[in-house]
């Protein structure tokens, strides 16, 4: 098995301390974050975490398990590439010159999709959003004409085949949760856990 | 949190307790009324009486001293032990939870006493012990300004602890505590930590009443049993011809020592254990074949690599146990029992994965399984310990040389036990011997430092031990290593008048590492030879009686009176200075590349 990009979706509580105890079981491991957003979700008091390493699945499984094992922590998922929509935010700061009098620039900023978010007489800010090779790609080109600054925000994914947090979060209220809550992966793989 | 609840509800307490309060006590103790106005530390204790707490261990200082001044009035309810060092305490409170079944409890103040707990709390967790530490923190408005004995103990503790939390609010403390024995005693149990910061204990609020915790949304303690996997684990058992089964402290833990016995009698599957789960079956009983790991006996480890179906309950495949992983069990379907899914495939590849509490799953499993007996298999076992008994226990137990043998030790008190006391171990040689050749009765009668190793965690953990396991006998067995370490606790045996009974096997030596340098670096003893104070002296010094023998003619009769000594004593024991213990899985190998010598 080769390392590769996974996201992990994690939901948890909204608690003080809570962003060291998740950070450390990467660390511990000696595990590199690539990207990690924290916010609130779509449910009032939950906070999600997206959080990106490169590493072979059995390993994302094992820290999966690890953070789902966290007292605050709700539930973790973790996806490859293909099972997730996501994008980054960038946002490039260039000399105003630069972009006005060649406008081979600005042309191309529309190609990327760029928008001008802030306009100054020595500078412009740009924005946009996407993959990560799309705004490195925007990187590589704009440097020969003297970019000036350059910021890129974590990953935010959404879990193509999730239904989202709402109805979890009720079975998670309740005394005696649902199965739907605590998912056993083994059982959607029944076929290949008994066949080994 | 919702914490404005104002429910009027009254402590499941006497009315009149507050009357039998100390003499010098102002305000009586306990079984405060539900809208009463309590300081903070009032309230810690009111909520740890109504948790059922008897004991705390602790110790003073700056930031704790509100907690310690409302416990002036709460001393005939709550027995507090003073100790010498709050890594003494934190043992101490391990060897209480072990001992009883029950949380540990410790005070420490901030700062110093805080971080003095780091060692015990990563003991305690990597063994799943349920402690409750309460630690004093500086006042909220001084937080992160480098004030006087201020640490950062949240993030120190955070990777040690199963949770923690920093209380800045008396408001928050009735339902922080609930939850926070809640989660140190259910499911996999574990250390909690919450730190008081000094103005929460002093601020007063309205005591809502007690609200036992038992249920928090983001954590599930256990979870839901299915049984199709276990009837697939059945299947395999009753297709098996070599099975086998491992277990670990979760039969303890899990409270499950009969379901276990009915499982393994049921199927006749011969049984062996971890340290930890060590005295979970009784070590006579017939399908008893005895101790996993590097030093563990000789048929378990070399047929775990022949068994055909392994069945591990309530234990983690630690290193220590499996050796090399890549050749541990290649050959067997494996089906494991366990509290915390995490554990599931971590270390070794699960067949059949058994998710939840074993003492739902384990009957479960044995109205499943078929009786059977496998007497040929069994047969095995005993063939590879009648070669152990000849190469190793034999001439440990009844050494030629005049020389005293740390094995004859424990074999002379087993007979004077008769298996009944609870031995609390150290870390070395010692303490694998005693694991290997102690003889017990009954469960939870086994206390060592498992999945740390922590020198020092004997003498203390004995201490806390003797607390907790009422009228039984405690024996604390030591290294003159490892007692050094904590040694400073005898002031509190003989201030508390602990009635434990200490056994130094002294080799005068460091001695499981010099077994290692003896073995795997040309007998270079670096720094592994170690002088002692005279310990009967010391003892004495402490009001404690003792001995020092060196003779098999003294033995039977000094650990005899040691054992008829009303309250504590201690026992020097001279032991063979080099010797090893075998067998040996060399760290590296494959269980079934055991050594006999
Ligand atoms: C706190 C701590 N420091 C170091 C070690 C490493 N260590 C493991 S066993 C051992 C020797 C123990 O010597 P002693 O207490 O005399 O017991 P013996 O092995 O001789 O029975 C040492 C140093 C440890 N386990 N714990």
């Amino acid at each position: 098995m080769s390392k590769q990009e996974f996201t992990l979706t994690v939901y948890t509580e909204n608690q003080i301390g809570l962003l060291n105890r998740i950070a450390i079981i990467f660390s511990r491991r000696k595990i590199n974050i690539n990207s990690l957003n924290t916010s609130p979700s779509e449910v009032p008091g939950i906070h999600r975490f997206n959080i990106v390493i490169d590493e072979v699945e059995e390993v994302v499984k094992k820290l999966a398990r690890q953070i789902e094992k966290q007292v605050d922590v709700l539930k973790a998922y973790y996806n490859t590439n293909d099972e997730i929509v996501w994008q980054e935010m960038a946002l490039y700061k260039m000399p105003t010159d630069a972009v006005t009098e060649k406008v081979k620039v600005e042309r191309l900023l529309h190609e990327f999709g760029a928008r001008a978010i802030a306009i100054r007489k020595d500078y412009i800010v740009f924005e946009t959003t996407g993959h990560r090779e799309e705004t490195d790609k925007l990187i590589s080109f704009l440097e020969p004409f003297g970019l000036i600054e350059f910021v890129r925000s974590a990953r935010v994914a959404i879990i193509k085949d999730s239904q989202g947090f709402h109805s979890k979060v009720k079975e998670f209220e309740r005394r005696e949760p649902g199965e739907e809550v605590i998912e056993n992966e083994f059982l959607d793989k029944q076929e290949e856990v008994f066949s080994m | 949190m919702d914490t404005t609840t104002t429910e009027t509800k009254k402590m499941g307490k006497k009315e009149d307790a507050g009357k039998a309060g100390h003499p010098a006590a102002a305000a009586p103790a306990a079984a405060r009324k539900a809208g009463e106005m309590l300081s903070g530390s009032e309230t810690v204790l009111e909520i740890l009486l109504a948790e059922g707490v008897k004991t705390v261990f602790g110790y003073p200082g700056g930031a704790i001293m509100p907690v310690y001044d409302a416990l002036y009035n709460y001393q005939d309810k709550i027995n507090h032990i003073l100790v010498r060092h709050e890594q003494g305490s934190i043992h101490a409170a391990q060897g209480y939870a072990r001992a009883s079944g029950k949380v540990g409890v410790v005070f420490a103040t901030s700062g110093p006493g805080a971080t003095n707990l780091v060692t015990g709390l990563a003991d305690a967790m990597i063994d799943s012990t349920p402690l409750v530490c309460i630690t004093g923190q500086v006042y909220a408005h001084l937080l992160g300004t480098d004030a006087f004995q201020e640490t950062d103990v949240i993030n120190i503790t955070t990777p040690v602890t199963k949770w923690n939390y920093q209380v800045t609010d008396p408001v928050e403390i009735p339902t922080v505590l609930a939850k926070a024995f809640y989660i140190a005693r259910s499911g996999r149990p574990g250390p909690v930590l919450v730190d008081i910061t000094k103005n929460a204990q002093i601020q007063t609020a309205e005591y809502p009443g007690y609200q036992k915790c038992t249920h928090i949304r983001s954590y599930r303690p256990k979870p839901i049993v299915r049984e199709e996997y276990l009837e697939e684990a059945a299947k395999l058992i009753n297709a098996a011809q070599k099975p086998f089964v491992l277990f670990g402290q979760g039969v303890i833990l899990g409270k499950a020592e009969n379901e276990f016995r009915h499982f393994i009698e049921k199927g006749g599957l011969p049984a062996a254990w971890t340290i930890l789960g060590l005295s979970a079956l009784p070590t006579d009983h017939p399908l008893n074949v005895g101790m996993l790991g590097m030093h563990g006996n000789y048929g378990p480890n070399v047929l775990t690599n022949e068994c055909d179906v392994l069945i591990a309950v309530g234990m983690r495949f630690d290193d220590r146990v499996t050796g090399r992983l890549d050749k541990y069990a290649k050959q067997a379907k494996i089906i494991h029992l366990d509290i915390d899914p995490s554990e599931i495939d971590k270390n070794v590849k699960t067949t059949v994965p058994v998710w939840g509490d074993c003492k739902e799953t384990l009957p479960i499993l044995t109205r499943l399984i078929e009786k059977k007996t496998h007497p040929e298999w069994l047969e095995t076992f005993h063939q590879y310990a009648r070669e152990e008994m000849e190469l190793c226990i034999n001439p440990e137990i009844h050494p030629t040389s005049k020389i005293l043998t740390m094995g004859e030790v424990i074999d002379q008190l087993n007979t004077l036990t008769e298996g009944k006391a609870i031995l609390v171990t150290d870390v070395g040689q010692h303490q694998m011997v005693t694991c290997r050749y102690a003889k017990f009765t009954q469960s939870k009668s086994n206390i060592t430092s498992g999945g740390l190793g922590t020198m020092g965690f004997g003498m203390p953990a004995a201490m806390g031990a003797k607390l907790g396991a009422g009228d039984r006998t405690v024996i604390s067995i030591s290294g003159d290593g490892g007692f050094q370490m904590t040694l400073q606790e005898l002031g509190t045996i003989m201030q508390c008048q602990i009635g434990l009974k200490m056994i130094i096997l002294n080799n005068q030596f460091l001695g499981m590492v010099r077994q290692w340098q003896e073995l795997f670096h040309d007998k270079r003893y670096s720094f592994t030879d170690i002088q002692s104070p005279d310990y009967v002296t010391l003892a004495k010094a402490y009001q404690i009686p003792g001995k020092r023998i060196s003779e098999r003619s003294e033995l039977k009769g000094a650990l005899k009176e040691m054992l008829d000594t009303k309250g504590a004593y201690l026992l020097e024991i001279m032991v063979g200075k080099e010797n090893n213990v075998f067998p040996m899985v060399p760290q590296g190998c494959s269980v079934a590349e055991i050594r006999l010598k």
